[in-house]
């Protein structure tokens, strides 16, 4: 296309026109998880931080015993499940965003995506595993 | 700090700073998740283990730290239902800087009294003069 000639109406492109291949809506997906993630987050993360940080003495009172009794309800056990894969979901999906943002090089950008969703899958399948083999008699 | 530029709506104002506090405050957040997953996880190595790096979240340093980050998660957390209400809300873009100033006042409502009772039990035993 030729920036010389501004009269060359008919041959500029349409702008909106899609670029060949297939579109696929992952972005919206991707954006949309945000703001649903983000509201179940708001009340669960809170939460968790106001029961361990303020409740009750705070943080004082926290020991393994204070988790082996929270642990033993399979009510806590879910809340802090569906807080571990929200939470990491959410967050890595914000550090991929950002990395999107300013690694410029596609090699930089690649590995540092994948370094992010590789640790990300270990902490998720780590905190998963605690949660449900969790065993208060070890010792 | 440098001043808005004349005529821009964005740049350099409340909407670009509350969007860089949001990526900084994310990051920030993200870090302290993955590294708390790790030391709860010490529930599965011993107890002994697990109690030992709690014990490090009661000193005075990382009890003023956990108030940090309390303060980090909070404004994530209004700023990002700011960010809610911005794109689903119709009125949402026009009032976005009186929904701000809304935000900070709840900050601050829940911070104060928030950092009174974290704090309590340490400055009771760096200051305090019970037995």
């Amino acid at each position: 296309m030729s920036i010389t000639s501004p009269r060359s109406g008919p041959s500029l492109e349409s702008p909106r026109s899609r670029r060949g291949g297939q579109r696929s809506n992952y972005e919206l997906y991707a954006w949309l998880f945000m703001r649903v993630s983000g509201i179940v987050l708001v009340f669960l993360v809170l939460g968790h931080l106001f029961i361990m940080n303020v409740l009750d003495g705070g943080v004082q009172r926290i020991n393994f015993a204070f988790v082996a009794g929270r642990w033993a309800s399979p009510f806590w056990q879910i809340w802090d499940l569906l807080m571990l894969w929200l939470a990491m979901l959410h967050g890595t999906n914000g550090l991929r965003t950002i990395i999107n943002d300013y690694a410029e090089r596609d090699q930089t950008r690649f590995w540092m995506k994948m370094l992010l969703y590789v640790s990300s899958a270990f902490i998720i399948i780590l905190g998963t595993l605690v949660i449900f083999t969790f065993d208060p008699n070890i010792g | 700090m440098a001043t808005a530029p004349v005529g821009t709506l964005y740049r350099g104002r409340e909407g670009m700073w509350s969007w860089v506090a949001q990526r900084i405050t994310g990051i920030a957040v993200f870090f302290f998740l993955y590294v708390h997953v790790l030391d709860t996880a010490l529930v599965r190595v011993s107890p002994e283990a697990y109690d030992i790096v709690i014990a490090t979240y009661k000193t005075p340093i990382v009890n003023l730290l956990e108030v940090g980050l309390v303060g980090a998660v909070l404004y994530h957390a209004l700023n990002g239902l700011r960010v809610i209400a911005v794109d689903f809300w119709a009125k949402g873009p026009r009032y976005q800087r009186q929904m701000l100033w809304v935000l900070v006042g709840v900050w601050l409502a829940v911070m104060i009294p928030g950092t009174y009772f974290m704090m309590i039990h340490t400055v009771e035993a760096l200051f305090g003069s019970t037995p």
